[in-house]
């Protein structure tokens, strides 16, 4: 019996099948999910990946919200099933109201693609509890609207509850208020986050490290250990 | 050329122009701006070409969006509650952006 993940795949997706292959290698079993089904086949938990879903037009992550799978990932989310969004998929969070505030235009108006430190500030999410809190790793960040915002209270309130799950190490790399790299929601079940975990999971890669490895075991332990598996 | 006027959208009935189907077509303006408080790059590098290229004294400069939403037929207070709702979901973020309706009509 293995726990199993569905990555779902928009029109403009990118980073679904090095998902689905980050999952495999974790041990997870990755299963495709199209952005136009209305349902999640069963899967135990849901990954929204990088990309530019409909080429990013109106906002980031705007038009994907309203695909019809969304809406189940949205339910699901709400009866607590782990979902996790990367770049594009925390834009989609951040649109589907799963995540509060909104990611804008990079401060420095470049698209940055680099190897970016961050600092797991909360080891207790579905996905992060396989890394220490405090733990500094070394991932990839690729994106050209990925600062972080929201409004002063909603900020003290992710500060005070423990919700900022990672933070920008070193240089801030758009400009993202309070450092902040990625957040979960009250339940700690949904996390979003700009920086690429699947892209460092392979030392043959050419990847940085193989830092991102800990979210798709974290989410292996959190569905084993709480037997929601089907 | 037509004069414009502006109608605010709560109390717009259509009596605009015929379109090519011969139906009565109203022009629905949704303008979208970031809230003051966000910062809007794409603004400060425009100010920054404006001044660039000659014009003084620039000390702000906004980038907003537009959307033009031709409409056959009555608008409603059905369509019109339908519009105010898709304006706030789809067409701005309302944690970033401000958003105004309006029912352009050609006289």
């Amino acid at each position: 019996m293995t726990a199993s993940v569905g990555v779902i795949t928009f029109p403009g997706s990118l980073d679904d099948s090095d998902s689905q292959r980050a999952l495999e290698a974790a041990g997870v079993t990755a299963v495709s999910l199209w952005h136009g089904s209305d349902s999640l086949a069963g899967v135990d938990a849901v990954l929204v990946p990088g990309g530019f879903s409909y080429g990013d037009y109106l906002r980031c992550g705007a038009i994907a919200r309203f695909a019809p799978l969304m809406a189940e990932v949205v339910a699901a989310a709400n009866r607590g099933m782990p979902v996790i969004g990367i770049c594009n998929g925390f834009q989609i969070l951040c649109e589907s109201h799963l995540l509060p505030g909104a990611l804008t235009r990079n401060e420095s108006l470049h698209y940055v693609c680099r190897d970016q430190w961050l600092r797991i500030d909360n080891s207790r999410t579905a996905w992060t509890s396989d890394y220490r809190a405090g733990q500094e790793i070394l991932i990839p960040v690729k994106h050209g609207e990925g600062r972080y915002v929201a409004d002063e209270s909603t900020l003290n309130e992710l500060e005070s509850d423990g919700r900022v799950v990672v933070r920008y190490l070193g240089e801030n790399p758009n400009g993202s208020f309070r450092d902040i790299a990625g957040i979960c929601n009250e339940a700690g079940n949904v996390v979003g986050l700009m920086p690429h975990p699947e892209h460092a999971i392979d030392p043959l890669t050419g990847a940085p490290s193989i830092d991102g490895q800990g979210f798709f075991t974290s989410v292996l332990t959190a569905l084993v250990g709480s037997g929601n598996m089907r | 050329m037509a004069a414009r006027r502006t109608v605010r959208l709560e109390y717009a009935r259509s009596r605009g122009h015929c379109g090519e189907s011969g139906v009565d077509v109203a022009r629905v303006v949704v303008d979208v701006m970031l809230k003051p408080e966000i910062l809007d790059p794409e603004g400060r590098a425009i100010q920054g070409a404006l001044t660039r290229l000659g014009l003084d004294g620039v000390s702000d400069v906004r980038q907003g969006k537009r959307f033009e939403i031709a409409l056959e037929g009555e608008i409603g207070e059905e369509r019109a509650d339908t519009l105010n709702r898709l304006a706030a979901e789809l067409l701005a973020n309302p944690v970033i952006e401000d958003y105004q309706l309006r029912v352009e009509e050609d006289q």
